[in-house]
């Protein structure tokens, strides 16, 4: 087997920059009590002002001024590699988080499909680039050396037991995971590198030290296996984006909603399922309600610019009540996704998109129920025997008498003078059982002016005429 | 006595001026009405532009006129959109006319947010025809309206009152529909001249 690790040296950090625009801004992670906080992470900018990842904060102010604090959450740091979690089992079926900030992927199995490895690392590269992540890949014969190699190479291709062992014994003993106290015992007998601690016979190293030291190398060298606990992926979707200041606009929401929508898209995508419904919450300062947003498709879908588009329909129509604190989105309605089958020899050749599409972007902007289908129902009242439907059944037509093509929504008292009756009367005499009973004598009339029409008069009644229809 | 002046000589001088060859139609939209597909240049409808129908009354007759068109694209499988359409398009009635009700799709919409519903099915190219009722089109409305049909290659039909025939139209085709006598009578039509004599009015029932 060979497995892939993919190592997020700054997962911290970057789970911060990635929800944030502005790259060039020096930014610090704190932590620590309150008495004594502690730089925990610091970005290239910050850097640059000679910030360093473990001074106090009162150093760090007297060192430069013009820099954001951001709290380290480890929540979301665990959230994010969940996250990752979903996105990598995309590529592999055996995905582990058994060690912190670090991916464990089994990919021997899955590089027919995505392979070869210089390929397939590659998209693995351009993926997380994509995600705003730093990351070292190593591939190894098995998955305890991966993670180790890790520590001291990047893009490192040990495709073989072989090539893995070589690489193992040029390591330093301080990098490969050793206990502390074991790895600070060799140094001090002079053994810098793996392969001199190897060259001592085994037996006196298992006398010296504990068992765990020797489990550890019989590991490394995959002489001993290692039972992995593989992710599972979770059958809803739920993140949540901290702001960190108060939005009161559409705009400066999108960037955030961007990302979350990239993260359920990437969510989806390994599940190989599609969204049919999500909701987003926008929730405003302790005390008020959440302002939901409830997004929802006719059709499974799951690509992010398209999902982002229509969110963005729905979020621009809002009236924002409050200031915006938090944006979280919730999808629980996760069907199977069932790509739209597209038309190789297309009609037309400009065809941007197809009717699903259009359809979901007019009902973004135009209201959930602005786009119907109409369907016939078998009724002899007028008014009865049609319905606006989302899907239409085809309904075998049987030759009727004549009716006309446009249907008034409420009927329309008619002047009598100038009218001329063409035919009739027609009666319709129906609904006596849903107590909506209609009993009428229709004419097909032309008024003066040449339009021909469609009006009834309720039998014995003497009233006027009523207009129900054109025919046009 | 003029000297032999070899005619691709005048042609390139530019002295010439020779009449612009009529754009090659895209595909052949018959409007279904015999009369009316002689009448007009390109035998039928002008493929991806807009034709402006322009009515006397209400239901006097559009949907005489463009029922044929309809029938034919909905039974080819392509897909009719009718835009905030004034009165509810009955569908006995549409059956009859042998419309496939699975492939006409009813817009609901604002008189502003029409037009922008319009524009976007017209573009995205994905429909046969688009049928509209503008209530209050300007010049620019409708230019853009032209615009997006060509882009989508649909054909558009905008209905609109008599009255808006007096002033000038970027549409393709204007046919003036006329109540009594039953009649329409083509206004303007792109790539030939409109025939002076009206047409009468075919399967009034």
């Amino acid at each position: 087997m060979l497995w892939a690790c993919i190592l997020l040296p700054q997962l911290a950090l970057d789970s911060v920059l990635r929800a944030r625009d502005d790259p060039d801004t020096p930014l610090v992670l704190l932590s620590g009590p309150a008495q004594r906080r502690v730089l925990q992470a610091v970005n290239l900018p910050a850097r640059a002002l000679g910030l360093r990842a473990g001074q106090s904060l009162s150093t760090a102010q007297a060192l430069a001024r013009e820099f954001v604090c951001v709290e380290h959450d480890p929540a979301a740091v665990e959230q994010l590699q969940q996250l990752l979690a979903a996105w990598a089992y995309r590529f592999s079926g055996q995905v582990s988080l058994h060690y912190p900030r670090a991916l464990l992927l089994e990919v021997q199995s899955t590089l027919g499909l995505f392979g070869p490895w210089p390929a397939f690392e590659a998209r693995l590269r351009a993926e997380l680039t994509d995600l705003g992540l730093r990351h070292r890949i190593v591939l190894a014969s098995n998955p305890v050396a991966a993670r180790m190699l890790a520590n001291a190479h990047d893009g490192l291709a040990a495709s073989c037991a072989q090539t893995t062992r070589q690489a193992l014994l040029q390591m330093p003993i301080d990098r490969v995971g050793l206990p502390a106290d074991a790895a600070k015992a060799f140094e001090r007998m002079g053994l810098r590198r793996l392969d001199q601690v190897l060259a001592l016979p085994r037996d006196t190293l298992a006398r010296r030290f504990a068992a765990g030291v020797q489990l550890h190398l019989d590991r490394l060298f995959g002489l001993r296996p290692m039972a992995l606990a593989c992710y599972l992926p979770a059958d809803r979707f739920d993140a949540r984006l901290e702001l960190n200041f108060d939005v009161e606009s559409h705009q400066a929401l999108l960037f955030p909603l961007r990302r979350l929508i990239a993260d359920l898209a990437a969510f989806l995508a390994s599940r190989d399922g599609g969204v049919q419904r999500f909701i987003l919450h926008l929730e405003h300062a302790a005390g008020l309600p959440d302002t939901e947003v409830a997004v929802g498709l006719l059709a499974a879908e799951r690509e992010a610019g398209r999902l982002f588009e229509l969110a963005r329909g729905r979020l621009e129509q809002l009236q924002i009540v409050a200031p915006v604190r938090n944006l979280r989105l919730c999808a629980e309605d996760l069907p199977a996704f069932v790509p739209q089958p597209g038309e190789l020899f297309n009609a037309r050749p400009q065809q941007q998109q197809n009717w699903e599409q259009l359809r979901e972007r007019l009902r973004a902007r135009l209201g959930d129920e602005a786009v119907q289908g109409v369907q016939a129902v078998a009724d002899h009242r007028p008014e009865c025997a049609w319905r606006s439907a989302n899907t239409t059944k085809a309904l075998a037509s049987s030759p009727g008498p004549l009716r006309p093509g446009w249907l008034l929504a409420e009927p329309q008292a008619l002047p009598l003078h100038g009218l001329r009756l063409l035919a009739g009367p027609e009666r319709v005499e129906s609904g006596w059982w849903d107590g909506a009973d209609v009993r009428r004598d229709y004419y097909r009339i032309e008024t003066a002016s040449g339009q021909r029409g469609w009006a009834y008069r309720r039998i014995g009644e003497d009233g006027p005429l009523w207009l129900q229809g054109w025919f046009a | 006595m003029g000297a032999v002046v070899s005619l691709d000589g005048l042609l390139d001088e530019r002295r010439v001026w020779k009449g612009r060859p009529l754009a090659q139609p895209q595909g052949l939209q018959p409007t279904g009405h015999a009369a009316l597909d002689a009448a007009l240049p390109g035998g039928g409808w002008p493929p991806s532009a807009l034709s402006e129908i322009l009515l006397a009354a209400d239901g006097c007759g559009e949907l005489q006129l463009l029922w044929p068109s309809l029938a034919r694209l909905t039974g080819n499988g392509e897909r009719v959109v009718l835009v905030a359409p004034p009165y509810i398009p009955y569908p006995p009635a549409w059956q009859a006319a042998g419309i496939d009700l699975r492939q006409l799709a009813w817009i609901d919409a604002a008189a502003d947010e029409a037009l922008w519903a319009v524009e976007q099915c017209l573009r995205s190219g994905s429909c046969g025809a688009v049928l509209c009722w503008p209530k209050k089109a300007d010049d620019r409305s409708l230019r853009r309206l032209q615009v997006a049909a060509e882009t989508g290659q649909t054909l558009a039909f905008a209905c609109r009152p008599q009255q808006a025939a007096l002033n000038p139209s970027p549409a393709a085709l204007r046919i003036a529909v006329d109540a009594r006598p039953a009649q329409w009578r083509v206004l303007k039509c792109r790539g030939g001249l409109a025939p002076r004599a009206p047409i009468a009015m075919t399967g009034q029932g």
